[in-house]
């Protein structure tokens, strides 16, 4: 998660999670909480690097939920929704995306900082082959 | 009457809860006249020593029972700064107090100050005129410089006179018990000077029939520039020196807690004494001892529940203790429901009120429906009704006869009907009608307690007022101190308190500096 240059496309290593919904009474929920979006204060954001970074972050998991069996872990960036940014989003559309009532799946692309670290030290260890 | 029988000096409130409702309806009639609230618009201040005061009070409660509100001042003798002769004045004073005419306590002040005063202001006159008037013919001409003094000192008396008169001649507000400092030494500063004035002038000038006049004029003129600098230090003292507020005092009305704070400057007790009753008759609601008891009913339950019987023993002396001892267990041990019936009571009162309340101003909207202002123009223009046009008197009373029962009601309810007679009700009536009042503005009066000054009425005689205190009381306000004026059936306690001293700091602030960020931090969880 590096600083973002303004109009030059960003790169990131994402894992790929699928969370399926759970019914609760009315409600379809993922069991985990976002902070963050383009109208907060990125400052502070206790979980990114870059204090500028104005993405979604996962704040809390509730143990046992379908976002803790699907692999999310507090700290992750959410960079994507079933297909949907989440880069540049208010919190409110952010929520909006993620609680659509008509889906019962929601496909996300996360990144951590845990993830980079693994690819570069595999990368090291790759010319020795 | 019966009643009357229970008056005892301490217990004026208790005799009130003791008679019938019907009884007491009928003194507080009586009483009207004679009640404490009859005005006056001038006020005596008299010293007590606090071991004098009990026998005091109850000298002048006999003379309250008789009506006779006799402008009891104390005739302060001698050396009365000396608080050891106090004891001796007080009980001067007694004897004196019945013989002393009404008036004349009051003007002899101002009197005395006022012949200083115009024997000051004939003197440089009479410097002026007695060396022409005695030896004019061996007087040296004296030209210019003569008249230069003359219009000045003209002038000058001319602004004397007039400050004087603006300053020093109001009619005086209160007598106080001892001297007032400032007044007796600027009194005797004036004497001194021109008594001085007199003596060099008699022997330097009127013995050798001194010729230099204008070496006379000028004397005068330096006699009336020391008179007009006497004057400001008269002003500096007696006017200006305690307005700049440095103490707090609390005014705490003992009859029913009702209290005050007041900023007052540097003065002495007795003044801050009078300047605190000045305060009193416009800020403090009238003090309505009806409304003081808690009603009989509650109270004396716990007495009437318990008897206690000898069952045949001898030695009584015992006995009286074990009884009351026995009572006291038996109190402590029942229930006390006291206070549970007092809110309920208390409810009850309130919601009493309201609904008659609701009710007066019913009647006195309907009421004032019933006449309007008389307008020239309409008598042209309705030669069928010939109405009968009344002046405000029969107005008030042809209205006041729908109301009055609301009026009365309400009044009982709210205990202050010992107050209002139906004779004000109707003049109250009448002012109101004569200036446009609506219904709310006539009834502003009776809603709630105003002013004691309000229900003064205004005859002349002042009124007495008894300054309690330890110290003497033309000592200067201190920290810690606290006096108490009393007057028959309630009293002020006064505490001072000085006015904390202040640091102020100075703070800069850029304009350009207000600056804001964003804050939000939401989690919503999903």
């Amino acid at each position: 998660m590096s600083t973002y240059t303004p109009g030059q496309p960003v790169t990131a290593i994402v894992q790929r999670i699928e969370i399926h919904k759970l019914r609760q009474g009315d409600n379809l929920i993922l069991g985990f909480s976002i902070g963050g979006g383009i109208d907060q204060d990125p400052g502070q954001n206790p979980f990114s690097g870059d204090k500028t970074d104005k993405g979604i972050y996962v704040t809390r998991i509730t143990p046992g939920g379908p976002a803790h069996e699907a692999g999310l872990r507090m700290g992750d960036k959410i960079m994507q929704v079933n297909g949907w940014d989440m880069t540049m989003v208010t919190h409110d559309q952010a929520r909006k995306t993620l609680t659509k009532k008509n889906e019962d799946t929601v496909r996300l692309l996360v990144t951590r900082k845990s993830l980079e670290d693994a690819v570069k030290n595999s990368m090291g260890t790759y010319p020795r082959q | 009457m019966d009643n009357e029988s229970t008056y005892s000096g301490y217990s004026y409130k208790s005799s009130h809860s003791r008679s019938s409702r019907k009884h007491r309806e009928r003194r507080e009639r009586h009483r009207s006249k004679s009640r404490d609230i009859s005005a006056r618009g001038d006020k005596s201040v008299t010293i007590q020593t606090p071991a004098e005061s009990m026998l005091d009070a109850e000298s002048t409660r006999g003379d309250d029972r008789d009506d006779n509100w006799g402008e009891t001042t104390t005739v302060v003798t001698g050396t009365s700064v000396d608080s050891i002769s106090n004891e001796d004045l007080t009980r001067i004073s007694k004897e004196l107090e019945e013989s002393s005419p009404l008036e004349c306590r009051r003007y002899f002040g101002p009197a005395l100050g006022a012949v200083l005063g115009l024997f000051a202001v004939v003197t440089p006159l009479a410097f002026l005129a007695l060396p022409q008037l005695l030896w004019r013919d061996t007087l040296e001409p004296c030209g210019t410089p003569c008249e230069g003094l003359y219009i000045s000192l003209a002038f000058k008396l001319l602004i004397l006179l007039i400050s004087t008169w603006a300053l020093f001649l109001r009619p005086p507000r209160a007598t106080l018990p001892r001297f007032f400092i400032f007044r007796c030494l600027l009194l005797a500063l004036v004497f001194l000077f021109v008594a001085s004035y007199w003596l060099f002038y008699g022997v330097r000038v009127l013995e050798p029939r001194e010729t230099d006049y204008r070496g006379i004029v000028g004397y005068a003129a330096s006699l009336v520039d020391a008179l007009l600098f006497i004057q400001y230090l008269a002003l500096v003292l007696l006017e200006v020196r305690h307005l700049q507020p440095a103490f707090c005092l609390k005014v705490v009305r003992t009859a029913d807690g009702a209290s005050q704070f007041y900023n007052v400057g540097c003065l002495s007790i007795q003044r801050a004494a009078v300047w605190v009753l000045d305060q009193y008759y416009s800020d403090f609601p009238v003090n309505n001892p009806a409304l003081l008891n808690l009603p009989k009913s509650i109270l004396s339950k716990k007495m009437s529940a318990f008897k206690v019987y000898n069952l045949g023993e001898e030695n009584n002396t015992n006995n009286s203790t074990g009884q009351s001892r026995t009572m006291i267990a038996a109190a402590a041990r029942r229930r006390d429901n006291s206070h549970n019936e007092y809110y309920y009571e208390e409810a009850e009162m309130e919601r009493r009120v309201r609904k008659r309340k609701a009710r007066l101003v019913v009647a006195v909207e309907e009421a004032f429906t019933h006449i309007k202002r008389h307008q020239d123009e309409e008598a042209a223009a309705s030669p069928k009704h010939p109405r009968e046009v009344m002046d405000p008197r029969e107005a008030a009373q042809a209205i006041f006869a729908p109301m009055a029962r609301a009026m009365q009601k309400y009044l009982r309810a709210t205990r202050q009907q010992s107050y209002h007679t139906m004779e004000s009700i109707i003049n109250h009536l009448q002012f109101c009608i004569t200036h446009n009042m609506t219904p709310k503005a006539f009834l502003e009066l009776y809603l709630s307690p105003g002013p004691t000054l309000q229900y003064l009425d205004t005859s002349n005689r002042g009124r007495q007022w008894t300054l309690v205190s330890e110290e003497p009381v033309t000592a200067a306000l201190r920290q810690g101190q606290v006096f108490s004026l009393r007057r028959l059936d309630f009293s002020l306690v006064v505490t001072v308190t000085p006015l904390p001293f202040l640091r102020l700091g100075e703070e800069f602030i850029d304009p350009k500096s207000h600056k804001f960020v964003m804050k939000l931090q939401s989690e919503t969880s999903v």
